[in-house]
Order: C-alpha cells, then structure tokens, then sequence
C-alpha cells in the first residue's frame, strides 16, 4: 500500500505503476468499496491529499482535495448555509474524491442535477503520473472538452481526482415533508404528473405503500404546495420523542441506512420516471421521481427487463461469490465498449488505474 | 513534435462524382453562388468557401456522406442554422459543409415524462413552442433561439439568460444520436438517468462538431413557473452593482436571470427598443424572479432589500408580463442594437469570477483608449459571463486587426483573472490561440488524444477548438518576442 500525502506522492506512486505496469487501486474512505468491479491492485491510499483550498461563498463554489471528507465540506458550506445540492451519500467518512469518481447523487439529485451537473473543475493525475488541469471555477467554461463532468463516475479508472471544484447552491429557506399512502403504480403516476407542475417537490421515495414526498424552497412556495398536494405532514424536528422525523428520515435515504436498502443483494434500477414496473419481484424503494428503483434478491432477468423499460440495472451491491461473475454495470454496445476502451487508453495507455473497477474488459 | 498543421488536398471533382452517387441532386449544392450563403457562421469576419454542401435528408444519408469523406479523407464540416459566434461553422476549403438543415422534425413531445425528442435541425424556440400547450418548456435560451438549433446547442454547449438557475445545454440534454467519421452510430445517453460507461454526453456536448454528428436530440422539458417578475436597479457605479450581484448570491437567492448592461449598452438600446433604461445610470442590473405567486413575492421583496442596501439608485419591479418583456427587451436586442450604431461589431464571450467585474470593466476601458475602439459591455453577471462588445468599421484598413487584439486581450485577460476565454460561445476558429493561453501542453495533447479516440484521422471540423502544437508554439513565439507589450505597432494609432 502507498499512502500518498501530497499531489507529488500520488503522480510518483501513479509513474512507477506505469513503468512496472502494476495495478493501482485508489482508495479514499474506502466507503464504497463494496461498489463497482472487482477490486483489484495494490492500495494507492489518497486519504491524506485531503483540505478545502477554496470556499468562495459568492461565486458559489468550493475547491477541496481528493481525501477531504464530505462531512467537512458541507460543515463548511453549512455555515455558509449552501449545500451540495446533489446530496451525496456520505457512508462512513466518504471522501469528496470517491463521491465524484464514484458518481452517486442522492435524493435531491432528481431537482436538482446528478453529481456531474455540479462538477466545475478538475486537478487530474492521470495514468502516467502527469498533472492536468481541466475546467475551473466559473459556472461557464466552454473552451475544450468537458473532461471534468466527463471523470464524474468514470470509477478512478481515467485518473485520480486529486482536486475537485464543485458547484454549490443555497440551502432552501424552508422544507415540508409529506406522507401519502398509495400503491407501487399509483406513486409513480403521481410522481409524474407533480413533475409536469411547478411545484417544489425536491425529493420522493417510496416504499412499503408509502409515498414520501419533500419540499424544499421560498415558505410561501413549500406552503402553497403543501396545501394543494394534501397528504400528511411530518414533523421537521424530532420533538415527538420517538417518532420519525423528516430529517432523520432523508438522512436514512442518502445514506441508505433505512430498512429499504437492507440486504446482502441489491439491484439499482435506472428508468425513465414515466416506465411501467418491470415485472420483477423484489422492489424494495422508488426513488428520484420514479427514474430509481431498488430491487433486492437474485434477479435472473433484471438486466433485459430494464433494457425493455428503457433504463439499465447496476448490481450495487452483492455478495463476492456473485460479484465475480456478474459486472455491477450494464453491458455496453461493442461500439461504445471500443470507444471506452480508447478513452481509457488515452489517459491510461498502460491499464494500471483500477482495472476492472467500471468493467472488466479494461 | 511541431509538425505543422495537417495538410489536406482533395480531388473536387472525384468527392462531387461521389457525393451525387450518394445525394439526390437537391440535396447537394456544387455551384459557388449556392456555397456563398455557407462561406460563414454568425462570426462573418472569418469566411471560407467550401468544395460542396451537402443537405442529406435522412440518418442513412448521414452517414453515406460521412463513410465516403472518411474513405477519400475530405475534411467536414457539421452546420445548423449557422448563427455561432465563434466560426465553429466556417468552412474547410478542401472540404464539404454537412448541413442538417433538413433534420427539422419535432418527433416527440411527452408531457407526462416531460422529454421531447427532435431532430438537430429543429429550432431551440420551436421545441419550446411545441411543449408549451402542455406547460413545459425547454431551459437553455441563447439570444439566437428564434433561429438557431439544438443541433449547434448541443455543439457549442450553448446557455442563455437563465443559465444560473436552470444550467446550460450539457444540464438539459438526456440522450443524443450521434455518427461517428466511419459512419457509426452511437447511442449516448438515455432518458433514464446516469447511463452506463464513462459520461460520454458531457464529453460531446459542447466539443464543436470535432467527435461526432448529431443526428437526434432527446431534451429535458421543464414545467413553466406560473409568474415572472424582473427588478429594473440602476447603479451609478460599476463596481456597485458588481458587488450586488454578489450581494445577491450571498443573501442565498439563485435569480432566474441577472443580467448587466454598462452605460454604452444601454445607450445603443434605448433608441433602439424604447425599455425604459435610466440613461444616466453607469450600469443597469435586470434581476428575475420566477416561480408560484408566492413565491416571487417574496424573493422580489428580498432582491428589492439586497439590492437598496448595495446602493442602487432607482429601482423598479415589471408590474406586467408586458412591462416584463419590455425591461428583457433591450438586453436580448444589444447585440442588434450596437449593431445600428457601428458598421461592425465584435462580441467577445470571456468568463470571470464575478467579484472580478470592476477589475475587468476598469481593464476594457483603458483596452478602448489603446485600441481607439469603443467598447459597450453586456454581462450575464448571474454567471460571471462578460459579452463586450467591440465596435468597429471593417472598410477601414487597420480596425479589424486592432478589434481583434483588443479582444484577444479581454479574453487573456479573462483567464488571469480565474476565468475562462469562452463561456457560451465556444472556441471555434476565432479563439484557437487563446486556448494555447487557458491551457497548457499537457491539457492540450490530452485534447487531441480524445479528439483522436473519436476521429482518428482528424477529418471532422479540422483546425477548429484544440489547437495544434505547432500553433501554440508558433503563438507562444509571437508572445514571447513581443514581451509584455503585444502588437506594438498598433500604439501608433
């Protein structure tokens, strides 16, 4: 294992597996590990590179090392009262260089944008130990390619995300959450007609014949909204000793500790928010509007019923015995596989970055 | 390593002996009278005739077009409505113009999974005109909407007014169908979301007809916010109503639209559409506020507090959807409206932290006494993206040259101060030398190694967005041999 402390360790540690052609497995937190391919390589540990080197309130951004722990750059952002509007999950100690690599949003993501959407810039160290510098701060940047939104869930497979500037946006003023009790089918038809108006409907997740729904924006909005949608309110606060709380409850979604995400096996499904239910036994959550879905269980068909719903599923989380056998990721096409894997080439010409982490073919 | 930029040398007569194999003859113009309207895009300083149009009519001829430039190694050259700004669209002479003009169909609009699906040809205003009886609309509104296309958006990463709330091409775009120089068609993107593999979408958006041909566009539609409401505030001072923009960002309000006018903008506009612009203000700021009633009452109340304590002088709140048109009027006519009072005009695109904005300003007008150019300023401030406008007359010998120093300054400048040299625009053929500025070799070879993972020959849009080396070296001599003072010659003016 190299534990690398400063930009220099990891582009030497990336340069001599270049030149050996070793693996590299980079590892922040290590708190999506059970996420992707099959881990492989000797740890490259980045944990350290770690620090806020900018919070600009006004220009509405932050720049943090790969190793800083989301928990300390929202307690920045907090006193600020902004956010990472896409509500990463924060697992135990997930870092700000594994958020962005891995590509997770959580339940605001539907509102307000999936990870990419927020990604301005990019310090990379890419397969060859070289340090390139792509986007930057401003909300705007149109000359070159956009490699920065292009790393957002590339896995650690292109390069390390030794710095990241992240878009961030202010916290609403006020948030409600409701509760309806509806069926699987009925939830997502309502889902979709809400999302057809202008209401300010920030984050939804079904299960169990519940409907949560949460509101977030300007107080006047969130209370004509609540007012027009009906259903039950939830307390914000945790003063009904016992009961549950909105927050505690949003926070159980994004970090996936609520009974829905239990289990040794669980499938992510992708679909448009409009799609009828796949006809898989097994769902567990709908989240995002209806375009996420959880299933849990062995699914022999799950990758064909989502293909035919017009989504994809990722295996997300499984025992190794399965792991090993069945990519997390969809099957890309030949032509786009040939076009990752010059891609990939292109910033990792000897394969040493993850191999194997996004598929297995590089 | 300097080799010169690629050479190509086509055989006119055999690629037009092929193309008419491929292309019904509506579908080709060979003539030059009819390969003059396609000599430019909206930048007309830069002009080139190519060898042929082609104006396929279905995917199939597409990639008939492509496969056979691919196998003779004709340069081409992607074209929507041609209203860039960057001569992201100006022709190869050794090579045709695939105009997808007649990809102009809306195929879908889906009100319950509010997506519509259209062909790159279409208009950016028509996909909001066809969603709009089911009160959804499509976000990204460049000043061109009435006229240019989701095609070149997608091209050129194109933004609007209301990027600051509801983000650029690349945050409203799900899917695109796109064919490759071989002929290939790719899938990228889906309606569901985070598809699968590397974000290929993010990658082609906004890379200028360099990778790939857009065949079709599938949009995220978004419903329409019940009211609007501009705040008109006028500063008598630049640096004031910079800081109220940050102002503004700091009290936690994210404006539909924040836009700037300087006083010489405001001074072509006013005759022009009669807004009702404060002509003494030295900056004027346009604030929206969209959303249910209630809503915008209330952050018109907070935008009218933030914006009293940071000075302006006068303010006043739209009180009609006509009176709110009427105060966007004159922003999304400067551009026309500079043009009444010069013979030409060039419009530069930088971006810049915003807090930079009075440096910026201070910097352009001292560049108007250097250059003896006028200059009149329009900002989406929202965003920190600055559009100078250069004026000056192309019939007289020596103007052009000094306006394009002068903005090839502002543009440098932009990126000292933290920001970038296009924020909407793109780099096209007019800010290729800048690029050698933003980024250095190693950004750049990792440019032209994506560039080669999806045309390895380098056929599609050649000497277009990612400079060579050669050119950067050759611009880094120039800069190098003349120090710190660049075009000396021009301080005899």
């Amino acid at each position: 294992m190299t534990q690398a402390c400063a930009l220099d360790d990891i582009a030497s540690a990336i340069r001599a597996a270049h030149d050996s052609r070793a693996a590299l497995r980079i590892r922040g937190a290590g708190s999506k590990d059970f996420y992707g391919g099959m881990l492989a390589g000797d740890v490259l540990d980045v944990s350290s590179y770690r620090g806020i080197v900018a919070h600009e309130p006004t220009e509405l951004y932050v720049t943090a090392r790969c190793g800083t722990p989301l928990a300390e750059v929202e307690a920045v952002l907090a006193e600020k009262a902004q956010m990472l509007a896409f509500e990463p999950p924060r697992f135990s100690g997930a870092t700000v260089g594994g958020c962005v690599a891995a590509g997770l949003s959580g339940p605001r993501r539907q509102q307000a944008g999936a990870v990419r959407d927020f990604v301005l810039g990019v310090k990379l160290v890419d397969g060859t130990g070289q340090v390139l510098d792509f986007g930057g701060q401003v909300m705007k940047n149109v000359a070159g390619y956009d490699v920065s939104r292009l790393l957002a869930g590339s896995m650690g497979t292109l390069g390390v995300l030794a710095e990241v500037t992240l878009k961030v946006l202010p916290k609403p003023v006020a948030e409600q959450t409701l509760v309806f009790a509806l069926d699987e089918a009925e939830a997502v038809r309502r889902l979709n007609e809400w999302g057809a108006q202008p209401l300010p409907v920030s984050a939804s997740f079904w299960h169990d014949g519940q409907l949560w729904l949460r509101l977030s924006g300007a107080r006047a909005a969130v209370d004509a909204a609540r007012r027009k949608l009906g259903g039950s309110v939830v307390p914000q606060g945790d003063f009904l000793r016992g009961a549950v709380d909105a927050e505690s409850h949003w926070n159980s979604v994004r970090e996936q500790t609520h009974p829905a995400f239990a289990g040794p096996l669980l499938w992510r499904l992708a679909l448009p928010s409009t799609a009828v239910a796949p006809g898989l036994d097994g769902l567990r959550a709908i989240e995002w509007g209806g375009g996420q879905r959880w299933y849990s269980g062995e699914q022999e068909a799950v990758r064909g019923a989502a293909a035919r719903a017009g989504g994809h599923a990722v295996l997300y989380r499984a025992p190794e015995s399965l792991r090993c056998r069945e990519g997390a990721f969809a099957p890309l096409s030949p032509a786009l596989l040939a076009l990752h894997r010059r891609l990939k080439k292109s910033f990792d010409p000897k394969g040493v970055l993850n191999p194997g982490r996004l598929y297995a073919e590089f | 390593m300097t080799s010169p930029e690629p050479v190509f040398t086509t055989d006119r007569a055999a690629l037009v002996a092929r193309l008419r194999t491929i292309l019904p003859a509506h579908c080709l113009l060979v003539d030059e009278e009819d390969l003059r309207p396609y000599e430019c895009d909206g930048l007309t300083a830069y002009r080139e005739l190519p060898l042929a149009v082609c104006l396929p009519e279905s995917e199939g001829q597409v990639i008939d077009v492509l496969r056979n430039c691919h196998q003779l190694g004709v340069p081409v050259v992607a074209r929507g409505a041609g209203t860039g700004l960057s001569g992201g669209a100006m022709p190869h002479a050794q090579g045709v113009v695939l105009s997808l003009a007649r990809f102009n169909k809306i195929l879908r609009v889906d009100r319950a999974a509010r997506v519509a699906v259209v062909q790159p040809g279409v208009r950016n205003l028509a996909v909001s005109e066809a969603a709009a009886p089911h009160g959804l609309y499509y976000a990204p509104d460049p000043s061109s909407q009435i006229a240019c296309t989701l095609g070149g958006n997608v091209a050129e990463n194109s933004g609007g007014v209301h990027c600051l709330k509801y983000g650029l091409t690349v945050h409203n775009v799900l899917r695109i169908r796109v064919v490759s120089i071989e002929g290939e068609v790719f899938e990228i993107g889906s309606e569901a979301p985070d598809a699968p593999g590397y974000d290929l979408l993010a990658l082609l958006i906004g890379s200028e007809g360099m990778l790939g041909v857009v065949t079709e566009v599938t949009v995220k539609l978004v419903p329409k916010p019940e009211l609007a409401q501009v705040v008109m505030a006028s500063f008598d001072d630049v640096a004031k109503a910079g800081d109220a923009v940050a102002a503004i960002i700091a009290a936690g309000i994210i404006p539909a639209g924040l836009e700037m006018m300087d006083k010489p903008a405001t001074a072509a506009v006013e005759p022009y559409v009669k807004a009702g612009y404060d002509l003494n203000a030295e900056a004027i700021l346009l604030c929206e506020s969209d959303g249910t009633p209630e809503e915008v009452a209330e952050e018109i109340s907070r935008v009218t507090e933030v914006l009293t304590a940071a000075g302006a002088r006068d303010l006043r709140v739209s009180q009609s959807e006509a009176e709110r048109l009427r105060f966007w009027a004159g922003r999304k006519a400067a551009f026309p409206a500079v043009g009444r009072i010069t013979p030409d005009y060039y419009c530069m695109d930088g971006t810049i932290p915003r807090k930079r904005l009075a440096e910026m300003l201070g910097a352009i007008a001292a560049m108007e006494k250097k250059y003896s150019l006028r200059c009149a300023n329009v900002f989406h401030a929202g965003d920190g993206n600055l559009h100078p406008l250069i004026m000056y007359d192309a019939a007289k010998p020596g103007e052009w040259e000094r306006a394009e120093a002068f903005g090839a300054e502002i543009l440098e400048l932009s990126v000292t101060l933290g920001g970038s040299i296009t924020g909407e625009h793109g780099v096209g053929i007019e800010k290729i030398n800048q690029m050698c500025v933003q980024y250095s070799t190693p950004e750049l070879d990792a440019f032209r190694r994506i560039k080669a993972a999806f045309d390895e020959t380098g056929l599609l849009n050649p000497g277009k967005a990612v400079p060579s080396l050669h050119r950067c070296a050759e611009y880094g001599r120039m800069h190098v041999h003349h120090g710190d003072v660049k075009f000396p010659e021009l301080d005899r003016f």
